[in-house]
């Protein structure tokens, strides 16, 4: 039997609403940095964002192009599938909505691509109705390398392994494909209010 | 140019005694992407995040993946070709 | 390999960001100088976290010996370095770790280069040294960034020694006339035995610092395989 440790309590936060916070979480003030593997370090010359796919014509923009985009400010809660929550996070991106705007598709997947190979695999209805961005600014300011800048993919109502750090692209596809953690069990869709974190949960 | 943030094999030491019952720091490994070799000691580790990935230092290819899923190891070692357990 | 309770014996203040702990635990085998132990606390709750720390102690020594360097927003340092009371109980487990260690046989000179808290099992290893009387010929090139950082301060500066040498990079006390500059190439090839002599080589510290000392031995003609590394991070401190 584990014996407990005299006053250890971690960093975590103690007075929160507890409605607020998924079943098996714990809230932290700070905001790790995960990453699988190394931070990419490219330039925003040569950043582009892509929809391809299961579309007529793939479409691209440069990093010019998408900061002349109409912005979002959101206020979100992010749940990371570690246990760690952070609350009241503030982004500032590109609703995706608007970028698959006027888009004709029958796919009914995507895989978010990443510099440095990470993907992941969502619904694609899970990528609308509000419920996505592409994020450039985090906390008001320019997004930071380690936490996936220059951008990265926010889906805040699914474990935040599915918000694609260094985020380049989506990719619509008629077949769900597994993506990075998804193939190594994590689960396929990832909704913390129901503790989906691992394949059969 | 390693991550600052990336370790090497000595950090999950005992992440892998426990998985393959003895220490494998000094076991050889051959990368299944670019055939590199080297001890298990001298891996790229990246610890903070859903499970641990271990990559190659020549490729950055992943060699291996440990998640614990409802306490349960899973190791998925598909990126390495062949490791020499020590002797 | 099991979690076993350690009790604390006795901290000891080392420098403003580091203390050491002396460990009780029962039933402790003899460690290799050079392996680690992963410590692991339990809040109320039943969360968990769980680190890697050198061991600082030699085998030789009566008790084990950590020594914690404090990370401003870490988890799991400032409960260490400032909570923990004697008396206290903590989980760890191992000895850890067959690579980075050095046990004392005949053979070639060693070199040790330690970055920060990566002094923590360079100096096991020189207590070991020195605890079983060996004539295997050893030099530690530490670096620091001022004298006040230098763990073991008194232990490695002692009068009598003179396998030690410092490089205190950011500050330096008034008539210093020792090395002030983070460790290059340079640097390595004064301090290093030349490769010639094969000297076997322990590198420990932040991730950065290793790379750029490994990578400085392999430049003089050392050979990668007799380089041994232990890689701490960024801040060479809370791993991970």
């Amino acid at each position: 039997m584990t014996r407990i440790t005299r006053g250890f309590h971690g960093r975590r936060r103690p007075d929160v609403d507890p409605a607020r916070v998924p079943p098996g979480q714990y809230v932290t003030q700070d905001f790790p940095v995960l990453s699988a593997g190394p931070t990419p370090h490219g330039s925003l010359d040569s950043w582009s964002f892509t929809i391809r796919g299961q579309v007529d014509q793939p479409l691209s923009w440069t990093w010019d192009e998408f900061q002349a985009l109409p912005r979002e400010t959101v206020t979100r809660d992010i749940h990371c599938v570690t246990k760690w929550s952070k609350l009241d996070t503030v982004w500032t991106g590109v609703s995706v909505d608007r970028l698959l705007d006027g888009v004709e598709t029958s796919a009914e997947h995507v895989t978010a691509f990443s510099d440095g190979g990470y993907t992941t695999n969502l619904p694609l209805e899970d990528l609308t109705g509000g419920r996505a961005w592409i994020a450039f600014s985090y906390d008001d300011e320019p997004l930071h390398p380690e936490h996936g800048g220059p951008a990265r993919l926010l889906v805040p109502h699914l474990y935040f392994w599915k918000s694609a750090k260094w985020v380049r692209g989506l990719e619509l596809q008629l077949e769900d494909e597994p993506g990075f953690w998804e193939g190594y069990g994590y689960h396929n869709y990832g909704d913390p209010w129901r503790e989906q974190r691992y394949a059969g949960d | 140019m390693t991550d600052s943030q990336a370790l090497d094999g000595n950090a999950i030491a005992g992440t892998l005694a426990e998985v393959f019952g003895s220490d494998m720091t000094t076991a050889m490994g051959e990368c299944g992407h670019c055939g590199a070799r080297g001890p298990v000691a001298e891996v790229v580790v990246y610890t903070r995040a859903p499970g641990v990935v271990v990559r190659c230092r020549t490729c950055d290819g992943v060699l291996m993946v440990i998640t614990q899923v409802h306490g349960v190891f899973c190791v998925d070692a598909l990126g390495l070709v062949e490791l020499q357990m020590p002797a | 390999m099991n979690w076993q309770p350690a009790n604390v014996l006795e901290l000891i203040e080392q420098t403003a960001r580091t203390k050491s702990i002396v460990f009780d635990v029962p039933g402790w085998g003899r460690h290799r100088a050079g392996q680690h132990v992963d410590v692991r606390l339990t809040a109320e709750d039943g969360y968990q976290a769980q680190r890697s720390y050198s061991i600082a102690s030699a085998p030789e020594d009566s008790h084990i010996e950590l020594t914690v360097e404090r990370i401003d927003d870490g988890e799991v340092s400032p409960y260490l370095a400032d909570q923990l009371l004697p008396g206290d109980e903590i989980e760890l487990r191992g000895p850890i770790g067959g690579y980075f260690a050095w046990e004392e046989a005949p053979g070639t000179p060693v070199f040790l280069v330690g970055g920060g808290s990566g002094i923590v099992p360079l100096r096991a290893m020189l207590r070991h040294h020195g605890a079983s009387g060996s004539a295997v010929p050893v030099r530690l090139l530490y670096s620091a960034r001022s004298l006040e950082d230098v763990i073991y301060q008194d232990e490695l500066t002692a009068a009598d020694r003179s396998d030690v040498r410092l490089t205190l990079t950011r500050r330096q006390p008034a008539g210093w006339s020792g090395y002030a500059r983070r460790v290059d190439r340079e640097l390595v090839a004064e301090v290093c035995w030349p490769a010639a002599e094969r000297p076997l080589v322990y590198v420990c510290g932040p991730t950065g610092f290793v790379e750029a000392v490994a990578g400085a031995l392999v430049s003089l003609g050392h050979d990668p395989a007799r380089i041994r590394t232990e890689r701490f991070g960024p801040t060479g401190g809370e791993t991970p």
